[in-house]
């Protein structure tokens, strides 16, 4: 009998919320307010410019959990993080939004490791540049949770499907890593 | 006074740690940086450091393999370590208690948890 857990879309919602909610308040200083999600599971929501993370699950369940917005946003979230001034995307800001990532992924895996076991987590990679779509290789469909902060709009997303074989019992996570494509 | 070394794959939460580290008005030394667990290893040799604070998930040697690695090598089995990390279960807590973690800190996280955290080795 399959005895990993199960968990609802309501469930993701509420850790994607409530942990994305904490790092903006915590670590940010910044009001922001989560949208309504699609009412269906959506195709990750593929903006075509701007800053992309992706952060691979591993374990019983595995996937992949992604963070989605312009350059303008990433430079006000990392200026917000680091008490610095940043106008342009550059490195330090790719790492911040890369760090932002990991401790909103991190803090949903947390959430959802109550019923779906433990997963491990891989470190985080930014894509950033024009005229891109990305495309999950295999799964799947995802969680879509947009917030707003002013007048910008981030996408906080996770896609989960249950593991088979060697890769539900490795923590080791690499991720669905997406086809990129240039438009 | 006490030499720090951070470890963390991430500058933004390196400089961060400084930052609240600097003006946490607690008798610090120098404060040294490192990208992983190896990085790390590196500067403990060089250096006397008499406190790390440690991430979990890096690449090369991760926070958990640092900590092993220390508790068990004589010039280090004592020396205080201090996870901050997104790994936020309690299972993952007990590990790294378990394995001689002298304190847990969860990110996010705000200045006054580092703070109240690294107040008893001071």
């Amino acid at each position: 009998m399959d005895n990993r857990g199960q968990i609802s879309r309501e469930e993701v919602i509420c850790a994607i919320k409530s942990s994305t909610e904490e790092v903006f308040s915590t670590m940010l200083g910044l009001e922001i307010q989560a949208g309504e999600p699609p009412v269906e599971t959506a195709p990750a929501a593929s903006p075509t410019s701007g800053l992309v993370t992706l952060i691979g699950l591993a374990g019983p369940w595995s996937g992949t959990g992604s963070v989605a917005c312009t350059g303008v946003f990433a430079c006000t979230m990392a200026s917000h993080l680091l008490a610095s001034s940043f106008e342009n995307v550059n490195e330090e800001v790719l790492d911040a939004i890369g760090e932002i990532t990991n401790m909103i992924i991190g803090n949903v895996k947390t959430a959802l490791e109550e019923k779906l076991g433990e997963m491990g987590l891989s470190t985080p990679t930014v894509i950033f540049g024009r005229n891109f779509q990305t495309r999950s290789a295999r799964i799947q469909e995802w969680t879509v949770v947009p917030f707003r902060c002013g007048e910008e709009t981030m996408y906080v997303q996770v896609c989960l499907a249950p593991a088979a074989g060697e890769t539900a019992r490795s923590l080791r996570p690499g991720f669905q890593i997406p086809q990129i494509f240039t438009i | 006074m006490l030499d720090i070394l951070i470890v963390d794959d991430s500058a933004a939460i390196r400089k961060i740690l400084q930052r609240v580290l600097r003006q946490a008005e607690i008798p610090i030394g120098s404060i040294y940086e490192a990208g992983d667990g190896k990085e790390a290893l590196e500067t403990l040799q060089q250096r006397q450091i008499g406190l790390v604070l440690s991430d979990i998930n890096m690449p090369n040697m991760n926070g958990l393999e640092l900590l092993s690695h220390l508790k068990a090598n004589d010039p280090w089995k004592n020396l205080p370590v201090v996870m901050v990390s997104t790994e936020g279960s309690q299972a993952k807590v007990l590990e790294a208690v378990q394995l001689g973690a002298a304190g847990y800190v969860r990110k996010p996280f705000n200045a006054e948890q580092i703070k109240e955290k690294l107040a008893q080795f001071f």
